[in-house]
């Protein structure tokens, strides 16, 4: 929850100074600080962030005069926003119906014996982060992978843990 | 920019570019640039840079040439010829045999991977022949980031003949005339919604472009937005100049970063030139377009939650009446449109609705796009007359079942859509035709199964997605897809019992018939087709704990202990 404080837990405080929190105050000025706003500034904060810190969803609250619970509620509402960090690497394995036809659920299955994560989850030393889509578009490619943004095609599942490695700079 | 200035502009560009004669046009579609086309780009330009081929060459960057999954694709505009799967390393032929010694190369030919003989004019092997371009006629001519490119085409001519001559009612009329109905999927027609939210005096009234394509397989209206934005640009402004409405949201997916950023880009150079923001044309008419990202979630496709998520809350739906058109955003009429819709309404406005009127069938008007994907030959965007039937778009422009497999089911409609089996692929694509079906047009999305997907579980894969994406505000909607998931998952593992198929039947119509939007009312959509057309399925999985297709997992021990 947002407003628990588990001291175990806590995130370091963000300094006012930081540039990314002066970006985030850009953003929100240049949307006259109105509430409809909202899920665009949202969408700065995990762009920058890669997620939502806790102190920066206070922030906003305050800044733009909207209860904190409401924030809550729309962060959690939307797959687009995550409340905790998403590892350094992203990777992401289209679900969507060309993918899912094509065999995408035996890539899901190769990523979670390779790295033991499921989506939604982040390995150990925080380097990956394996996330399922809903659907990327690219159902000419299917079935597609998009790791750091890259699009890979036509993926077999027994070449996505080996290329993953690669990217990650390990040697198998 | 006043009306005659931008004449004279086009005029100029138009006697500029036709110096150009040899133009080389490679696709910036989302697909091909996820293949490498930049490379591909950059690799072209340096070539031609360095060689001595001569002047008169332009190496463009273009839209989506429909091909999506043979990328990175270029054309030789002037030959008709495009060659598939270029990279920098195999793309020297094009240049020294085609463009130097006007040979083409008949290996590097699109679909020539199938083909012994390929086709080298593009436009007369039947992927393209059988189709009809009104949305997508841009697309492979013209670079999405150049406004100069779109009026060029004759991009906001219409915006210019609406402006100048015609009052907004008529171009109301117009629209209803076409007979044009709502992309989206549920085909409530264009022209009537108008003129509802005309009908209400005052300046504070929206118009709203749905952006956010959720279906999983469908990717026309992204393409739209990367490839021609200017064009639903126009459409929207078009939309606030016919139902008096001075500001415009364009809702994007956020997964679409491309289309963001190539719409923002739009918006920029319109205004820039005067089309768009104050006094456009330098009449007394000024409309505005903010763009909107969405967030990943399903349910912001369903107008009432677009219109929350708009607003910056959580995208929940609620009851209609009221309408959008009547009672939006902030309570004011709004008009909520299709990115596709808003595409064909610069030609409707252009040509008249009488010409629009006659492609089509009486009912249903028009084209559609339909994004062709799944176990078939030829992968991509379409584009044919609304009443061709499913075996043409199938089997004649899409090429057919690759690798000798036997076609099972079409999947149209998404999470909201149905299956259609073998026995009707002589239906012909139009709105009723595909309900009586049991499916939807939806936004269009075709995806093409054979004889390798279980259908229960493709009905499970669906029922999952609108669980997941149910956002929990109705009972029916939140329960009954759980309840219908957890169920169908008895069944492809091979737990279930004759009576979990009766409480899965009557189930699916409670939600369908007691849901509160479109999502839970349409999320039983693939269950029921499915049991309809696949019984024999249901009951291979139910009764021998058998899956025919060889997908489900069986463990049939479980059913005994239960």
């Amino acid at each position: 929850m947002v407003s628990a404080t588990n001291p175990a837990s806590a995130a370091p405080a963000i300094p006012r100074s930081d540039p990314r929190v002066r970006r985030i105050l850009t953003v929100m000025n240049s949307h006259g600080r109105k509430s409809d706003a909202l899920i665009q500034v949202l969408h700065a904060v995990q762009e920058l962030f890669g997620y939502l810190p806790k102190s920066v969803i206070e922030l906003i609250s305050k800044e733009m005069r909207i209860p904190i619970s409401r924030v809550y509620g729309v962060v959690t509402f939307y797959h687009f926003f995550s409340l905790k960090p998403m590892g350094e690497h992203s990777c992401v394995v289209c679900m969507g119906t060309a993918c899912y036809v094509k065999g995408a659920n035996l890539l899901i299955e190769q990523m979670e014996k390779g790295f033991n994560i499921k989506p939604g989850q982040v390995t150990k030393d925080n380097k990956l982060g394996l996330q399922a889509a809903r659907c990327i578009g690219s159902c000419g490619l299917a079935p597609a992978v998009v790791f750091d943004g890259e699009v890979l095609a036509r993926v077999k599942p027994e070449e996505l843990v080996p290329k993953i490695n690669e990217k990650l700079g390990v040697t198998a | 920019m006043k009306n005659h200035a931008l004449y004279n502009l086009r005029e100029k560009l138009v006697s500029e570019r036709a110096l150009h004669a040899k133009k080389v046009c490679v696709c910036m579609g989302g697909s091909c640039m996820a293949s490498g086309s930049q490379k591909v780009l950059d690799k072209l330009k340096e070539e031609v840079k360095h060689s001595n081929i001569g002047s008169g060459v332009e190496i463009k960057s273009v839209g989506c040439m429909g091909a999506c999954a043979k990328g990175p694709l270029v054309k030789m505009e002037a030959d008709d010829v495009i060659y598939q799967k270029v990279n920098p390393d195999n793309l020297k032929p094009i240049l020294t045999d085609h463009l130097k010694g006007h040979k083409p190369v008949p290996h590097m030919v699109l679909f020539a991977d199938n083909d012994s003989q390929p086709t080298i004019k593009s436009s007369e092997h039947p992927f393209f022949k059988n189709q009809r371009m009104i949305v997508l006629e841009n697309f492979s001519r013209l670079d999405p980031t150049s406004i100069e490119d779109y009026i060029t085409a004759g991009g906001y001519k219409a915006l210019q003949k609406a402006l100048t001559q015609m009052t907004p009612e008529e171009v109301i009329g117009e629209v209803k005339q076409s007979g044009i109905r709502g992309r989206g999927g549920a085909g409530f027609p264009t022209g009537n919604k108008w003129e509802m939210s005309y009908k209400y005096v005052g300046e504070n009234k929206y118009i709203v472009c749905n952006g956010d394509e959720g279906d999983p397989g469908a990717f026309m209206d992204r393409s739209i937005l990367e490839c021609d934005p200017h064009r639903i640009l126009e459409g929207m402004i078009l939309g606030g100049y016919a139902t008096g409405a001075t500001k415009g949201f364009a809702y994007i997916r956020g997964e679409y970063p491309l289309a963001i950023q190539r719409f923002t880009t739009a918006i920029q150079r319109a205004k820039k030139l005067g089309l768009l923001g104050k006094n456009i044309l330098e009449t007394n008419f000024s409309f505005d377009v903010e763009i909107r990202i969405g967030a990943g979630a399903f349910v912001c496709g369903e107008e009432t939650a677009l219109l929350a998520s708009i607003e910056g809350k959580r995208g929940t739906p609620h009851v209609r009446p009221p309408y959008p058109a009547e009672k939006g955003l902030w309570d004011m009429p709004t008009i909520i449109n299709n990115v596709e819709t808003y595409a064909n309404i610069p030609p409707i406005v252009e040509k008249g609705g009488e010409w629009y009127a006659g492609i089509g069938t009486p009912k249903s008007t028009g084209t559609k796009v339909f994004a062709l994907s799944g176990c078939i030959q030829n992968t991509g965007l379409v584009e044919v007359p609304i009443g061709t039937t499913l075996r043409q778009v199938i089997f004649d422009i899409g090429g057919g079942i690759p690798g000798g497999k036997k076609f099972k089911a079409a999947q149209t409609g998404g999470p909201s859509g149905g299956c259609i089996p073998e026995q009707h692929l002589d239906t012909p694509l139009d709105y009723e035709a595909l309900n009586k079906l049991g499916s939807i047009m939806g936004s269009g999305g075709l995806i093409v199964m054979d004889e390798t997907s279980c259908m229960v579980d493709v009905a499970r894969f669906f029922m999952d997605f609108c669980m997941d994406e149910s956002c929990g505000k109705c009972v029916p909607c939140r329960v009954g897809t759980k309840h219908m998931f957890e169920l169908l998952n008895k069944i492809c593992k091979g737990n279930a019992t004759e009576m979990d198929l009766e409480l899965l039947e009557s189930l699916a119509p409670m939600v369908k018939e007691t849901s509160l939007c479109g999502l839970g009312q349409s999320a039983p959509n693939p269950l029921l087709s499915t049991l309809r057309y696949f019984r024999d399925e249901y009951l291979a999985h139910v009764r021998e704990k058998r899956c025919p297709a060889g997908v489900c997992n069986m463990n049939p021990v479980l059913a005994e202990v239960r």
